[in-house]
């Protein structure tokens, strides 16, 4: 409504200036409420302390860890798997880099520092694995026996995603011309000794 | 006009009733307990841990939380007020069991969660002070006949009840007109009310953990608000130069 | 920068347009707001109305996140809002914004009725905004009893035993209604999770769709003021009234001072005192619901003591029903019990005033004796007494009086 319109009853003021000084002030400070208000509402849907306490970290015996076997335990509702590698099984990864997507790791976040390297793990034998597929979110099998497979016919032995045929080799590396585009992610986990892991602590330095 | 004194009147009857209905209890003494007092909150567990899980949890409590709230480390919550093998991520509950209970005291000891809530923290102040010794055991002029022994009795002593015949009624009836300490205990008179002071903080910090924040946030959502009812009120009177009276 | 903000301005303009081909936003826009014209002469009680609005959105907000961590099952239900009240971010805060809305939506839904009372706001022609506004009283009386048992507390699970059980004085039916309520042979998981249905999806939509009609009911015949003037009855040449000022943007400054100040005061309780002494939280409700230990003393939240009071003055269970029903009831009467041909209590005499003084007096007399356990009988019914004479004489003084000469325009 414009101003020279004005009723009977109203009049315009003068001093349009400060009126359009008040109305921002007001209206930012007043914006400023409302987003500060908005907050605990949307940071009272994140991870409760229940759930933060649930997801704490899991240690997991693996002295009975048969080497070519994997343990699988829940982390924050992930399937973690845990694999003791033959010594030919690890002696074969570098073998399929030129039939991997990523062989070197190179995506930074599928896995912590500690774990970029060709077996993707702290000791070279022993995996730990989120094996949640990176497609969408299918658990993978575990095919370790090497020979021909329906999904291919030079099979070394890897994890083959039934949902969507992905494949991943035994360092949890997705191969090429594959749905999924990122190797399996490595949780962050570390050795309390020899025969004990724990999923969900990072691992500092040597042990 | 008149009815703005009817209004007026009706404010004060108001503020009457408030004040009637406040006595549940009746005459409790004042606990004097600060829950923003870390130090007090911090004995105050350390008590519980000793003289109360033994047959009593705080089952919506974890020992976690005391790490963050009371300023205590992991390893010192584990070993002073954790309860046997018990975990920093595991509620704070009794290792006795539901039917020991039963059996032990007649009913399960009660979760004390919300009992200063429920109750109030004076309540638990003065039912910890009013414990006296009969020749049938422990009885208590807050909660007659309790289920509960007295706990702390090593440290206030044993309490006897001073009685005097009085007409209530047109009934001659034995009262309780005072408790006298006939045995001391380790501590003091005023030391046993610190102890006991110490504990009403903590009941109250574990019936309502978010308390610490809450006072804390709401002087600035205050000081906001009071800016923005300031700012809002010029805003108006900027406006309403417009309108004619 | 005058080039970007014309190509600006012009985007603007043109989705407006689009919108408009559309859906008559701008014509809505005009009706409810900036042509909507309002007496210039509001005062403070005329404030109580769009803050009800603004407690009901934060109602339905809150209630909306609270929904998300609750669990409506009598063995999880009381363990769930300590849940809130601990581990969740936050929860503390909106569940104390919800329980102290509960109170407050009372406090200011009484005021604003009371100012209905005063300045004949029920009067021709405004009868309809009226009835919507006593059912929307009703509905929200029956929308806070069910949110009150949602904690499971002692006081939840025994306010739901004793108020289910008036439906019991029902002549023939009442044992079978009771049973039909509760789902069961006594309040237990099914009445929770009944009410948990109704109180979150069911109530909360009648509720707004009753104050959109309260609204538009308003809109229609326009909004009384403390004169009682009609100010539609002067116009300018161009037909708007003389008396009148644009809702926005005066009306809506206004009541962003008012809502601020009220937050103000609402922020206090929820952050310093939450309790509210035992008023809007009770003690009692931070003890589990027990079907085997009943409290001392179960009275209802301080909003419904009024009624409960007369539930108490009668000596019989179904006159007491009755009774207290029509108490609320007769309020649906108000616009044909007042014979007065002025609206406002500025016009009407000694005798209006001190009726409506009395009635007030009952009314929060009768509150407070409904939450005491001791209440004397004499008084309780004196007042019960008072209540529902200042209803039912109400056509009569307002017949006789002596009204003052109305002013042609409102005054300031």
């Amino acid at each position: 409504m414009s101003e020279t319109e004005a009723l009977d009853s109203e009049q315009p003021s003068a001093d349009l200036s400060r009126r359009r000084l008040l109305l921002g002030t007001t209206g930012v400070v007043g914006a400023v409420g409302v987003a500060a208000a908005a907050w605990p509402f949307l940071a009272s849907l994140r991870p409760s302390a229940r759930a933060r306490i649930i997801g704490a970290p899991v240690e997991v015996f693996i002295g009975n860890l048969e080497p070519g076997q994997m343990a699988r335990v829940q982390w924050r509702g992930q399937t973690i798997g845990i694999m003791r590698r033959t010594e030919r099984m690890l002696a074969q990864l570098p073998d399929l880099n030129p039939r991997l997507r990523d062989p070197e790791s190179a995506v930074a976040d599928q896995q912590p520092a500690y774990a970029r390297n060709v077996h993707r793990s702290i000791r070279p034998e022993i995996l730990v694995l989120n094996v949640h597929c990176t497609h969408l979110g299918c658990v993978p099998q575990v095919i370790p026996e090497v020979g021909p497979q329906p999904f291919d016919a030079d099979w070394r032995g890897g994890f083959f995603c039934p949902c969507h045929r992905s494949t991943f080799d035994l360092a949890g590396r997705v191969f090429s011309g594959v749905p999924a585009v990122r190797n399996l992610l490595v949780p962050p986990h570390s050795f309390i000794d020899d025969d004990h892991v724990i999923i969900g602590v990072d691992y500092e330095g040597a042990s | 006009m008149n009815y703005r004194q009817v209004l007026i009147g009706l404010a004060l009857v108001l503020v009457s009733g408030f004040a009637m209905a406040a006595g549940k209890y009746g005459n409790l003494d004042q606990a004097g307990s600060n829950v923003f007092d870390r130090a007090s909150l911090q004995r105050g567990a350390a008590l519980f841990a000793n003289y109360c899980m033994g047959c009593h949890s705080i089952q919506f409590m974890r020992y976690q939380r005391l790490t963050e709230d009371l300023g205590l480390s992991e390893d010192e919550v584990l070993e002073f007020l954790a309860f046997g093998d018990q975990e920093l991520a595991d509620y704070m509950k009794t290792s006795m069991r539901y039917e020991d209970g039963e059996a032990w005291f007649g009913k399960s000891p009660p979760d004390l969660s919300l009992t200063a809530r429920s109750r109030s923290p004076n309540w638990i102040y003065t039912f910890l002070r009013s414990y006296y010794l009969t020749d049938d055991g422990w009885n208590n002029t807050v909660l007659e006949n309790p289920a509960m022994p007295h706990v702390l009795w090593d440290l206030q002593g044993v309490q006897r009840a001073i009685t005097e015949t009085r007409e209530v009624g047109g009934e001659t009836r034995l009262e309780i007109v005072s408790l006298e300490l006939d045995r001391p205990g380790m501590l003091s008179p005023s030391e046993y009310d610190a102890v006991v002071r110490d504990l009403v903080a903590f009941m109250e910090y574990v019936a309502e953990p978010a308390r610490l924040q809450r006072e804390r946030i709401g002087i600035w959502v205050m000081l906001f608000l009071a800016l923005f009812t300031f700012l809002s009120y010029l805003l108006y009177q900027e406006y309403w130069k417009d309108v004619k009276k | 920068m005058a080039k970007p903000a014309s190509t600006l301005t012009k985007g603007v303009d043109a989705l407006n347009n689009w919108v408009n081909d559309r859906a008559a936003v701008g014509e809505f826009y005009k009706k409810h707001l900036s042509e909507y014209y309002a007496p210039k002469n509001f005062n403070l009680w005329y404030f109580f109305g769009s803050l009800s609005l603004l407690v009901l959105v934060n109602q339905i907000l809150t209630g909306i996140f609270l929904t998300m961590h609750y669990k409506p099952d009598a063995e999880l239900a009381f363990a769930s809002v300590e849940f809130i009240m601990r581990d969740v971010e936050w929860g503390w805060l909106i569940r104390y914004m919800h329980s102290t809305g509960a109170s407050l939506f009372f406090v200011v839904v009484y005021l604003h009725m009371f100012r209905a009372l005063m300045y004949g706001s029920y009067q021709k022609p405004r009868e309809l905004v009226w009835i919507l506004g006593v059912t929307i009283y009703l509905v929200l009386m029956a929308e806070s009893f069910m949110g009150y048992v949602l904690p499971w507390g002692q006081m939840s699970y025994w306010g739901a035993q004793v108020i289910i059980s008036l439906f019991g004085a029902v002549p023939y039916v009442g044992e079978a209604l009771v049973e039909w309520i509760r789902g069961d042979f006594f309040v237990a998981d099914a009445t929770l999770n009944r009410f948990f249905a109704l109180h979150v999806v069911a109530l909360p939509l009648v509720l707004v769709g009753l104050v959109v009609l309260h609204l538009a009911a308003l809109h229609e015949v326009g909004s009384n003021n403390p004169d009682g003037v009609e100010i539609k009855a002067r116009k300018d040449e161009s037909g708007r009234p003389l008396d009148g000022i644009p809702f926005h943007p005066y009306y809506t400054v206004k009541d962003i001072f008012g809502a601020a100040f009220f937050l103000l005061i609402a922020a206090f309780i929820i952050f310093f005192w939450p309790e509210f002494g035992g008023y809007f939280l009770k003690p009692d409700n931070f003890v589990e619901a027990n079907p085997l230990v009943t409290p001392d003393h179960i009275p209802p939240v301080w909003y419904f003591t009024p009624f409960y009071a007369i539930l108490q003055a009668v000596p019989d269970k179904l006159m007491g029903v009755i009774l207290m029903g029509a108490a609320v009831m007769i309020l649906y009467l108000v616009p044909w019990l007042d014979r007065s041909p002025v609206k406002s209590i500025r016009y009407r005499s000694w005798m209006s005033k001190l009726a409506l003084g009395l009635f007030v007096v009952a009314f929060v007399r009768l509150g407070m004796l409904g939450l005491s356990q001791e209440s004397s009988t004499f008084e309780l019914r004196l007042w019960t007494f008072v209540y529902f004479a200042f209803f039912i004489l109400m056509p009569i003084w307002t017949s006789i009086e002596k009204t003052k000469p109305v002013p042609e325009r409102v005054t300031s």
